[in-house]
Protein backbone atom coordinates (compact mmCIF):
# COMPACT_ATOMS: atom_id res chain seq x y z
CA UNK A 1 0.00 0.00 0.00
CA UNK A 2 2.99 2.45 0.84
CA UNK A 3 4.86 1.50 -2.30
CA UNK A 4 1.66 2.46 -4.15
CA UNK A 5 1.06 5.79 -2.69
CA UNK A 6 4.54 6.49 -3.49
CA UNK A 7 4.32 6.06 -7.03
CA UNK A 8 1.04 7.74 -7.05
CA UNK A 9 2.87 10.68 -5.74
CA UNK A 10 5.70 9.98 -8.12
CA UNK A 11 3.46 10.22 -11.17
CA UNK A 12 1.13 13.36 -9.80
CA UNK A 13 4.59 15.21 -9.39
CA UNK A 14 5.98 14.27 -12.45
CA UNK A 15 2.17 15.51 -14.12
CA UNK A 16 2.62 18.52 -12.44
CA UNK A 17 5.90 19.32 -13.74
CA UNK A 18 4.60 18.83 -17.22
CA UNK A 19 2.41 21.38 -16.50
CA UNK A 20 5.10 23.70 -16.28
CA UNK A 21 6.43 23.73 -20.01
CA UNK A 22 4.10 26.08 -21.65
CA UNK A 23 3.09 25.16 -24.66
CA UNK A 24 4.45 27.36 -27.50
CA UNK A 25 1.53 27.69 -29.74
CA UNK A 26 -1.07 28.67 -27.12
CA UNK A 27 -1.01 31.68 -27.48
CA UNK A 28 -1.30 31.06 -31.24
CA UNK A 29 -4.20 29.06 -31.02
CA UNK A 30 -6.03 31.62 -29.13
CA UNK A 31 -5.71 34.28 -31.47
CA UNK A 32 -6.90 31.41 -34.55
CA UNK A 33 -9.94 30.99 -32.37
CA UNK A 34 -11.07 34.38 -32.33
CA UNK A 35 -9.70 35.67 -35.46
CA UNK A 36 -9.50 32.85 -37.97
CA UNK A 37 -11.97 30.16 -36.77
CA UNK A 38 -14.80 31.66 -37.33
CA UNK A 39 -14.64 30.67 -41.27
CA UNK A 40 -11.55 28.53 -41.55
CA UNK A 41 -13.34 26.78 -38.72
CA UNK A 42 -11.07 25.26 -35.66
CA UNK A 43 -9.34 22.43 -37.57
CA UNK A 44 -8.54 24.68 -40.60
CA UNK A 45 -10.82 22.51 -42.98
CA UNK A 46 -12.60 25.82 -44.22
CA UNK A 47 -15.91 25.70 -46.36
CA UNK A 48 -16.59 24.15 -49.50
CA UNK A 49 -15.00 25.91 -52.26
CA UNK A 50 -16.14 29.59 -50.75
CA UNK A 51 -13.33 29.56 -47.69
CA UNK A 52 -9.81 27.67 -48.53
CA UNK A 53 -8.59 25.26 -46.19
CA UNK A 54 -5.14 26.14 -44.21
CA UNK A 55 -4.02 22.50 -44.12
CA UNK A 56 -2.31 22.72 -47.46
CA UNK A 57 1.29 22.31 -46.91
CA UNK A 58 2.97 23.13 -50.05
CA UNK A 59 0.59 26.43 -50.45
CA UNK A 60 1.62 27.33 -47.28
CA UNK A 61 5.42 26.50 -48.23
CA UNK A 62 4.97 28.42 -51.66
CA UNK A 63 3.38 31.55 -50.43
CA UNK A 64 5.20 31.64 -47.08
CA UNK A 65 6.48 35.15 -47.64
CA UNK A 66 2.51 36.14 -48.61
CA UNK A 67 1.27 34.76 -45.80
CA UNK A 68 1.90 37.48 -43.04
CA UNK A 69 0.35 40.31 -45.64
CA UNK A 70 -2.77 38.63 -46.08
CA UNK A 71 -3.22 38.00 -42.32
CA UNK A 72 -2.79 42.60 -42.03
CA UNK A 73 -4.31 43.46 -45.01
CA UNK A 74 -6.43 40.29 -46.67
CA UNK A 75 -6.84 38.79 -50.02
CA UNK A 76 -8.33 39.75 -53.02
CA UNK A 77 -7.24 37.93 -55.62
CA UNK A 78 -7.87 34.51 -56.51
CA UNK A 79 -5.45 31.60 -55.14
CA UNK A 80 -5.44 27.42 -55.89
CA UNK A 81 -5.21 25.50 -52.43
CA UNK A 82 -5.43 21.75 -52.66
CA UNK A 83 -6.81 21.75 -56.22
CA UNK A 84 -9.73 24.33 -55.96
CA UNK A 85 -10.11 28.04 -56.98
CA UNK A 86 -11.07 30.33 -54.10
CA UNK A 87 -11.95 33.93 -55.12
CA UNK A 88 -14.10 35.62 -52.70
CA UNK A 89 -12.63 38.47 -50.76
CA UNK A 90 -10.92 37.33 -47.40
CA UNK A 91 -10.76 40.81 -45.20
CA UNK A 92 -7.98 41.74 -43.36
CA UNK A 93 -7.10 41.33 -39.38
CA UNK A 94 -5.79 45.29 -38.99
CA UNK A 95 -6.41 45.01 -35.18
CA UNK A 96 -3.01 41.87 -34.90
CA UNK A 97 0.28 43.35 -33.85
CA UNK A 98 3.52 41.69 -35.56
CA UNK A 99 3.63 39.34 -32.83
CA UNK A 100 0.18 38.28 -33.07
CA UNK A 101 0.61 37.65 -36.65
CA UNK A 102 4.03 35.56 -36.20
CA UNK A 103 2.15 33.70 -32.78
CA UNK A 104 -0.73 32.71 -35.75
CA UNK A 105 1.12 31.67 -37.96
CA UNK A 106 3.74 29.65 -36.37
CA UNK A 107 0.44 27.88 -34.67
CA UNK A 108 -0.92 26.75 -38.37
CA UNK A 109 2.41 25.77 -39.55
CA UNK A 110 2.91 23.72 -36.57
CA UNK A 111 -0.17 22.11 -36.88
CA UNK A 112 -1.35 21.98 -40.70
CA UNK A 113 2.07 23.23 -42.11
CA UNK A 114 4.06 19.99 -41.62
CA UNK A 115 6.23 22.14 -38.87
CA UNK A 116 8.01 24.30 -41.49
CA UNK A 117 11.04 26.52 -40.52
CA UNK A 118 8.97 28.48 -37.64
CA UNK A 119 8.53 32.01 -38.13
CA UNK A 120 10.94 35.06 -36.37
CA UNK A 121 9.38 38.12 -35.46
CA UNK A 122 12.07 39.78 -37.76
CA UNK A 123 11.32 37.92 -40.79
CA UNK A 124 7.21 38.60 -40.14
CA UNK A 125 8.51 42.39 -39.79
CA UNK A 126 10.39 42.81 -43.15
CA UNK A 127 7.93 40.44 -45.06
CA UNK A 128 5.35 42.88 -43.49
CA UNK A 129 7.83 46.25 -44.71
CA UNK A 130 7.81 44.76 -48.48
CA UNK A 131 4.45 44.34 -49.36
CA UNK A 132 3.65 47.97 -47.85
CA UNK A 133 6.74 48.95 -50.00
CA UNK A 134 5.16 47.26 -53.08
CA UNK A 135 1.97 49.00 -52.91
CA UNK A 136 0.25 45.21 -52.84
CA UNK A 137 -2.21 46.12 -50.80
CA UNK B 1 -22.73 -11.63 -4.77
CA UNK B 2 -21.32 -11.35 -7.82
CA UNK B 3 -24.64 -13.18 -9.28
CA UNK B 4 -26.43 -11.00 -7.30
CA UNK B 5 -24.83 -8.00 -8.97
CA UNK B 6 -25.02 -9.36 -12.58
CA UNK B 7 -28.68 -9.90 -12.05
CA UNK B 8 -29.33 -5.81 -10.91
CA UNK B 9 -27.14 -4.91 -13.90
CA UNK B 10 -29.35 -7.22 -16.07
CA UNK B 11 -32.82 -5.75 -14.58
CA UNK B 12 -31.26 -2.11 -15.22
CA UNK B 13 -30.68 -2.90 -18.33
CA UNK B 14 -34.27 -4.30 -19.34
CA UNK B 15 -35.91 -1.76 -17.60
CA UNK B 16 -33.65 1.13 -19.67
CA UNK B 17 -34.39 -0.73 -22.61
CA UNK B 18 -38.45 -0.54 -22.23
CA UNK B 19 -38.08 2.87 -20.99
CA UNK B 20 -36.65 4.04 -24.27
CA UNK B 21 -38.86 2.13 -26.17
CA UNK B 22 -41.65 5.14 -25.45
CA UNK B 23 -41.36 7.35 -28.23
CA UNK B 24 -40.05 10.65 -27.22
CA UNK B 25 -42.27 13.85 -28.85
CA UNK B 26 -41.03 16.75 -29.24
CA UNK B 27 -42.80 19.35 -27.70
CA UNK B 28 -44.62 22.60 -29.97
CA UNK B 29 -42.51 25.98 -29.08
CA UNK B 30 -43.46 28.51 -28.07
CA UNK B 31 -46.78 30.04 -26.22
CA UNK B 32 -49.90 28.84 -26.77
CA UNK B 33 -53.37 30.44 -26.85
CA UNK B 34 -57.00 29.49 -25.91
CA UNK B 35 -59.04 29.67 -28.57
CA UNK B 36 -63.01 30.99 -27.76
CA UNK B 37 -63.65 27.15 -28.27
CA UNK B 38 -61.59 26.78 -25.42
CA UNK B 39 -58.71 25.06 -27.97
CA UNK B 40 -54.91 24.93 -26.87
CA UNK B 41 -53.47 27.00 -30.06
CA UNK B 42 -50.47 27.16 -30.77
CA UNK B 43 -48.40 30.18 -32.80
CA UNK B 44 -48.03 29.23 -36.54
CA UNK B 45 -45.69 30.17 -39.50
CA UNK B 46 -47.77 33.26 -41.46
CA UNK B 47 -47.67 32.70 -44.73
CA UNK B 48 -45.01 34.08 -46.87
CA UNK B 49 -43.34 34.16 -50.43
CA UNK B 50 -39.57 34.53 -50.91
CA UNK B 51 -37.37 34.17 -53.83
CA UNK B 52 -34.50 31.58 -53.78
CA UNK B 53 -31.17 31.19 -56.07
CA UNK B 54 -32.69 29.58 -58.84
CA UNK B 55 -35.01 32.29 -59.07
CA UNK B 56 -38.10 30.04 -57.40
CA UNK B 57 -40.71 31.35 -55.56
CA UNK B 58 -40.61 29.83 -52.59
CA UNK B 59 -43.99 29.84 -50.09
CA UNK B 60 -45.55 27.73 -47.56
CA UNK B 61 -46.64 25.32 -50.44
CA UNK B 62 -43.47 24.90 -51.38
CA UNK B 63 -42.83 23.03 -48.22
CA UNK B 64 -46.40 21.09 -47.89
CA UNK B 65 -46.31 18.09 -46.43
CA UNK B 66 -42.54 18.27 -45.54
CA UNK B 67 -40.60 19.14 -42.51
CA UNK B 68 -37.75 21.99 -42.41
CA UNK B 69 -34.99 23.19 -41.02
CA UNK B 70 -34.61 27.14 -40.97
CA UNK B 71 -31.53 29.84 -40.43
CA UNK B 72 -30.76 33.15 -41.26
CA UNK B 73 -27.82 34.55 -42.78
CA UNK B 74 -25.69 36.61 -44.96
CA UNK B 75 -22.76 35.96 -47.85
CA UNK B 76 -20.38 37.92 -46.14
CA UNK B 77 -20.72 37.54 -42.69
CA UNK B 78 -17.70 36.12 -41.02
CA UNK B 79 -18.45 35.54 -37.74
CA UNK B 80 -20.68 32.62 -37.21
CA UNK B 81 -22.55 32.11 -40.33
CA UNK B 82 -19.62 30.03 -41.75
CA UNK B 83 -19.68 27.96 -38.89
CA UNK B 84 -23.08 27.56 -38.72
CA UNK B 85 -23.23 26.62 -42.70
CA UNK B 86 -20.71 23.83 -42.04
CA UNK B 87 -23.42 22.53 -39.71
CA UNK B 88 -26.16 22.72 -41.99
CA UNK B 89 -24.24 21.05 -44.55
CA UNK B 90 -23.99 17.62 -42.36
CA UNK B 91 -27.86 18.44 -42.14
CA UNK B 92 -27.97 18.33 -45.87
CA UNK B 93 -25.71 15.48 -46.64
CA UNK B 94 -27.72 13.47 -44.05
CA UNK B 95 -31.46 14.20 -45.57
CA UNK B 96 -30.25 15.16 -49.10
CA UNK B 97 -31.46 11.94 -50.72
CA UNK B 98 -34.94 12.37 -48.32
CA UNK B 99 -37.89 14.55 -50.07
CA UNK B 100 -39.90 14.45 -46.48
CA UNK B 101 -37.01 17.80 -45.26
CA UNK B 102 -35.60 20.60 -46.98
CA UNK B 103 -33.72 23.57 -45.74
CA UNK B 104 -34.87 27.15 -46.27
CA UNK B 105 -31.95 29.49 -45.28
CA UNK B 106 -33.14 33.61 -45.46
CA UNK B 107 -29.81 36.21 -45.71
CA UNK B 108 -30.72 39.25 -44.17
CA UNK B 109 -28.38 41.35 -46.08
CA UNK B 110 -31.29 42.17 -48.77
CA UNK B 111 -28.49 44.35 -50.68
CA UNK B 112 -25.82 42.57 -51.53
CA UNK B 113 -27.88 38.87 -51.25
CA UNK B 114 -29.18 39.03 -54.92
CA UNK B 115 -30.47 35.80 -56.34
CA UNK B 116 -27.29 35.75 -58.67
CA UNK B 117 -25.36 36.05 -55.69
CA UNK B 118 -27.06 33.43 -53.84
CA UNK B 119 -26.94 30.98 -57.29
CA UNK B 120 -22.96 31.55 -56.96
CA UNK B 121 -22.69 31.00 -53.22
CA UNK B 122 -25.28 27.92 -53.75
CA UNK B 123 -22.96 26.65 -56.51
CA UNK B 124 -19.83 26.93 -53.93
CA UNK B 125 -21.49 24.96 -50.85
CA UNK B 126 -22.02 22.25 -53.91
CA UNK B 127 -25.74 22.21 -52.99
CA UNK B 128 -29.05 21.59 -54.68
CA UNK B 129 -32.03 23.82 -54.55
CA UNK B 130 -34.39 20.81 -54.50
CA UNK B 131 -33.44 20.05 -51.12
CA UNK B 132 -31.58 23.95 -49.92
CA UNK B 133 -33.10 26.93 -50.16
CA UNK B 134 -30.95 30.45 -49.73
CA UNK B 135 -33.77 32.71 -50.28
CA UNK B 136 -34.23 36.78 -50.69
CA UNK B 137 -37.09 39.18 -50.16
CA UNK B 138 -38.21 42.27 -49.56
CA UNK B 139 -36.67 43.24 -46.14
CA UNK B 140 -39.40 43.56 -43.45
CA UNK B 141 -40.74 40.19 -44.99
CA UNK B 142 -37.37 38.46 -44.25
CA UNK B 143 -37.01 40.50 -40.59
CA UNK B 144 -40.60 40.17 -40.03
CA UNK B 145 -40.93 36.41 -40.22
CA UNK B 146 -37.72 35.91 -38.05
CA UNK B 147 -39.79 36.93 -34.86
CA UNK B 148 -42.24 33.77 -36.09
CA UNK B 149 -38.99 31.34 -35.91
CA UNK B 150 -38.06 32.66 -32.52
CA UNK B 151 -35.09 33.96 -34.28
CA UNK B 152 -33.36 37.28 -33.08
CA UNK B 153 -31.90 39.78 -36.89
CA UNK B 154 -31.40 43.23 -37.04
CA UNK B 155 -29.42 45.57 -38.90
CA UNK B 156 -26.28 47.18 -36.40
CA UNK B 157 -23.88 49.04 -37.64
CA UNK B 158 -21.89 48.91 -34.63
CA UNK B 159 -21.29 45.21 -34.79
CA UNK B 160 -19.28 43.50 -36.83
CA UNK B 161 -20.25 43.09 -40.80
CA UNK B 162 -23.06 45.21 -39.44
CA UNK B 163 -25.83 42.72 -38.89
CA UNK B 164 -26.61 41.38 -35.34
CA UNK B 165 -28.43 37.96 -35.83
CA UNK B 166 -28.60 34.12 -34.31
CA UNK B 167 -27.19 31.44 -35.36
CA UNK B 168 -29.91 28.99 -34.38
CA UNK B 169 -31.25 26.35 -36.88
CA UNK B 170 -34.73 26.33 -36.18
CA UNK B 171 -37.19 22.26 -37.03
CA UNK B 172 -40.83 22.78 -38.77
CA UNK B 173 -43.04 20.76 -38.63
CA UNK B 174 -45.84 20.22 -41.46
CA UNK B 175 -48.41 21.32 -39.80
CA UNK B 176 -46.28 25.11 -39.69
CA UNK B 177 -45.39 24.41 -35.95
CA UNK B 178 -41.72 25.15 -34.64
CA UNK B 179 -40.58 21.42 -32.85
CA UNK B 180 -37.18 21.91 -31.72
CA UNK B 181 -33.95 24.93 -32.26
CA UNK B 182 -30.19 24.59 -31.71
CA UNK B 183 -27.15 26.91 -31.63
CA UNK B 184 -25.62 26.23 -35.29
CA UNK B 185 -22.21 26.91 -34.34
CA UNK B 186 -21.77 23.83 -31.79
CA UNK B 187 -21.25 20.81 -33.64
CA UNK B 188 -22.49 18.56 -30.69
CA UNK B 189 -25.72 20.66 -30.29
CA UNK B 190 -26.67 20.17 -33.87
CA UNK B 191 -25.75 16.46 -33.68
CA UNK B 192 -28.68 16.53 -30.95
CA UNK B 193 -30.83 18.34 -33.32
CA UNK B 194 -30.57 16.21 -36.07
CA UNK B 195 -31.66 13.42 -33.67
CA UNK B 196 -34.91 15.82 -33.17
CA UNK B 197 -35.44 15.52 -36.83
CA UNK B 198 -35.37 11.79 -37.17
CA UNK B 199 -37.82 12.06 -34.12
CA UNK B 200 -39.72 14.33 -36.00
CA UNK B 201 -39.29 12.01 -39.27
CA UNK B 202 -41.05 8.70 -37.36
CA UNK B 203 -43.60 11.28 -36.39
CA UNK B 204 -45.07 13.02 -38.59
CA UNK B 205 -44.20 10.56 -41.47
CA UNK B 206 -45.90 7.06 -39.40
CA UNK B 207 -44.61 3.93 -41.36
CA UNK B 208 -47.36 3.27 -43.49
CA UNK B 209 -49.14 -0.37 -42.18
CA UNK B 210 -49.16 -2.93 -44.46
CA UNK B 211 -52.35 -4.48 -46.05
CA UNK B 212 -51.92 -8.51 -45.88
Amino acid sequence: MKRYSAILLLSAFIFSFQDCQPNQHQEGERLYKKNCANCHMENGEGLNALIPPLTDTVFLLKNREKLPCILRYGLKDSIVVNGIAYSEEMKGVPALTDIHITNILNYINHTWGGDQKPFQLEEVQQLLDKCKQKGQF
Amino acid sequence: MKNALIFLLAACCIASCLQSGDKKKLPIVGEPDISPAGDTVYPTIPDFSFMDQDSQIITNATFKDKIYVVDFFFIHCTTICPKVKKNCQRIYEKYKDDDRIAILSHSIDTKHDTVPALRKYANKLNISSNRWHLVTGPKDAIYGIADNYFIAAKEDTTVTDGFDHSGRLILVDKSRHVRAYCEGTDYDEVTRFMNDIDILLEEQFPPAISKQ
